[in-house]
């Protein structure tokens, strides 16, 4: 067991990887000298050189086209898109050729190329550095989605990642970065595509991934009287909706939380989903705690707008009111 | 970086008036003097903005330190009725529209995202998506071109968004359109940690060519310079002649923001190579070796520049935060069902706390 850091759990993953299959590379803006603002990058340049860690022009179009290049042509790049507001000029990129071109080809091609996002809020940064944009992406087929929580799965998630023949949207929770555990870089990780229970309970179902597992296990560890169970949903794309439905047919209530707007979130369709597995089972209505139908504020007025403890529990609390 | 026909300098670093065959600029010493006070009052703003951004005070700040002489000689270079569209290092362009600093800080605090009027200033809002601001400024001044007015454009941006599609979009645009835009580029060397030449094999000014307009490479520490080349454009802008590209040579001489460490990434020598080239000290020493100012008139400027500096503490420090509701105005035009909805929702949970 080591003690990593998410970044450096991240950083320990993608160089596995890049040693594992020399195809491997890592693309964006300032990866490879400064290794990236956030650091997840840091030190691979060095070591795998300046042909497989590509400092980039300022473009993200063109990171992501090209990207799809390189892998037509047999490499398999890991691309950093610097903060979560910064991936939309590249969106055409993703949705209309990244998502698409496998099935244009009738499964000739091929395109696993990895995007790697910090999303989310929480660290007082300035307009588009605090988005939580997974919905965009979700309800685009042919891109997988998944977010992870903590240094552990960072560390098998993005080799996971990096391994399938799929484009991926790789979210991964900045305000969690510096955030430490036990990581056990010998053990195979949960696959890629399964949920996980990470805390057990029998009266509520908690539904969240990336930034807010955190938050729930917190509200769960805060709460008197009530069991409340929390599930790391870890693949949005595609979904792990039979551990999810298990969960909430034996509890009877669940709550979903991110940071995204509620209104078209992606708890929206984890909501309606779970209604129609588990409908006779509810006894109630499966609420969603979230951001406002609102762009994310100015960060003085950020912890209105992130669901924290309190209002995970209120939730919970109205959960139980019905 | 000497004088050459591939780069417009007025002023050299050791502060002598040179000459250069296309530019050249007419000043009194009072204007001499007043581009000068500008020059430090804008340094010293944002002295106090890294001060305060160290003490918590802000969230972060993208320093201009090193590209006074750019801003100031682009800014002052414009009428009035001209339309700037900035990035968000454009705090000597903003002291020149007449923006207060107080919301710059407000911004990099995370009080609003701007806030100022664009049109009470001409002066639009801080734009931090890399290169989408020059559309916005080609488009504005196609407006103007169906006005039949006589007003030109200016955008800013760096040579790192001299990568972005939405940039090289811009500059199709203009050509085509022959808009009256001003392109001006400070190229400060540097994109966050990535040199120059990741971004480009030929000097940016070049570029203009392959789209179809003049460009031209001038001294961006030299204020006399920047003033006069952008003054030019300007009136080619209004004169119906359509765009130009001016790339401002000059460097960025702190972090890229606060949160950057730029010893990572670049040379120590390189910087104090720059430090040489320092925008204000030609200015003073020119006003010196002139005899247009004394030493008094250096003295009430640093004692004004004091003065805004801890004025601009004070008020920063003052600045309230916003009442949570303020995250639900302004989304839209008018009136909006399902936001108020969850305003008053959020409000009653808040009630909720107080009881
Ligand atoms: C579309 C987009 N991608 C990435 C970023 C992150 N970012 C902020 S500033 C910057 C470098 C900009 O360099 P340059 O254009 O030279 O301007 P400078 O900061 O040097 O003034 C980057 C990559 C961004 N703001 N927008
Ligand atoms: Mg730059």
């Amino acid at each position: 067991m080591t003690t990593l850091t998410l970044a450096k759990a991240l950083n320990e993953g993608l160089r596995r990887s890049m040693e594992a299959d020399s195809k491997v590379l890592v693309m964006g803006e300032d990866v490879g000298k400064l290794g990236g603002v956030f650091r997840v990058t840091d030190g691979l340049q060095k070591d795998f050189g300046e042909d497989r860690v590509i400092d980039t022009p300022l473009a993200e179009s063109g990171i992501i086209g090209t990207a799809i290049g390189l892998a037509l042509r047999g490499y398999r790049p890991v691309c950093e898109i610097q903060f979560d507001g910064f991936v939309f000029p590249a969106a055409d990129q993703i949705i209309t050729q990244l998502a698409k071109m496998p099935l244009r080809s009738l499964g000739h091609v091929k395109l696993p190329v990895v995007i790697r996002i910090p999303c989310g809020g929480g660290i007082g940064a300035v307009e588009h550095h605090s988005e939580s944009p997974e919905a965009y992406f979700t309800h685009t087929a042919g891109l997988r989605v998944v977010a992870c929580s903590n240094p552990a799965d960072a560390y098998s998630m993005i080799q996971d990642a990096v391994r399938i023949d799929d484009p991926i949207i790789f979210f991964e929770p900045k305000r969690r970065y510096w955030d430490k555990a036990e990581v056990d870089l010998s053990a195979p990780g949960l696959p890629l595509d399964r949920a996980r229970v990470v805390r057990q309970g029998d009266d509520v179902t908690l539904l969240a991934y990336g930034p807010m597992v955190k938050t729930c296990l917190e509200a769960a560890a805060a709460e008197e009287g009530r069991s409340i169970e929390v599930i790391d949903v870890r693949s949005l794309n595609p979904l792990d909706s039979g551990v999810l439905a298990e969960s909430v047919r034996r509890t009877g209530r669940c709550v979903v939380v991110h940071e995204a707007p509620v209104f078209n979130g992606y708890g929206a369709e984890l909501a309606a989903r779970l209604t129609e597995m588990c409908f006779y089972h509810l006894e109630a209505p499966i609420l969603r705690v979230g951001g406002f139908s609102t762009p994310y504020p100015p960060s003085r007025l950020e912890d209105h707008y992130l669901p924290d403890l309190d209002r995970v529990l209120d939730a919970v609390d109205r959960v139980f009111a019905y | 970086m000497t004088a050459s026909p591939e780069l417009v300098q007025l002023l050299t670093p050791e502060g002598e008036r040179v000459e250069h065959p296309d530019y050249d600029i007419e000043l009194t010493a009072e204007e001499v003097r007043s581009l000068y006070r500008d020059l430090v009052l804008v340094r010293r703003v944002d002295l106090e903005a890294v001060s305060l951004q160290r003490q918590g005070e802000l969230g972060i700040w993208a320093s201009l330190l090193g590209q006074e002489a750019a801003q100031i000689g682009s800014g002052r270079a414009m009428a009035e009725t001209d339309m700037a569209f900035p990035t968000y290092r454009e705090h000597g362009v903003a002291w020149c529209r007449g923006v207060d600093p107080l919301y710059l800080l407000g911004l990099f605090r995370g009080v609003h995202n701007g806030g100022w009027d664009p049109y009470e200033h001409n002066f639009g809002l801080y734009t931090i998506v890399i290169g989408a601001q020059t559309l916005h400024a080609v488009g504005y001044a196609m407006g103007v071109q169906r006005d039949g007015a006589e007003t030109a454009t200016i955008v800013y941006f760096g040579d790192g968004a001299t990568s972005q599609g939405d940039v090289n979009e811009s500059f199709i645009w203009a050509s085509v359109t022959n808009a009256p835009v001003v392109f001006f580029c400070q190229n400060n060397q540097w994109a966050i940690s990535e040199p120059l030449e990741k971004q480009t094999r030929i000097p940016l000014y070049k570029r203009a060519s392959g789209f179809g307009f003049p460009g031209v490479r001038v001294d961006g520490n030299d204020v006399f310079a920047c003033l006069a080349v952008t003054r030019k454009a300007l009136a080619d802008a209004r004169a119906g002649q359509g765009p130009t590209l001016v790339e401002a040579f000059t460097y960025r001489m702190g972090a890229h923001t606060t949160s950057d460490d730029p010893t990572r990434y670049r040379m120590a020598a390189e910087l104090e190579a720059w430090k040489l080239k320092d925008p204000i000290e030609r200015v003073k020493a020119y006003l010196f070796k002139n005899q247009l100012a004394d030493q008094a008139f250096f003295d009430k400027v640093d004692e004004e520049a004091d003065q805004l500096g801890r004025d601009t503490r004070r008020r920063c420090l003052e600045l309230p935060d916003p009442e949570p509701v303020a995250i639900f105005e302004n989304v839209y035009s008018g009136p909006h069902a399902t936001l108020e909805e969850e305003r008053d929702q959020y409000a009653s949970y808040l009630a909720g706390f107080a009881e």
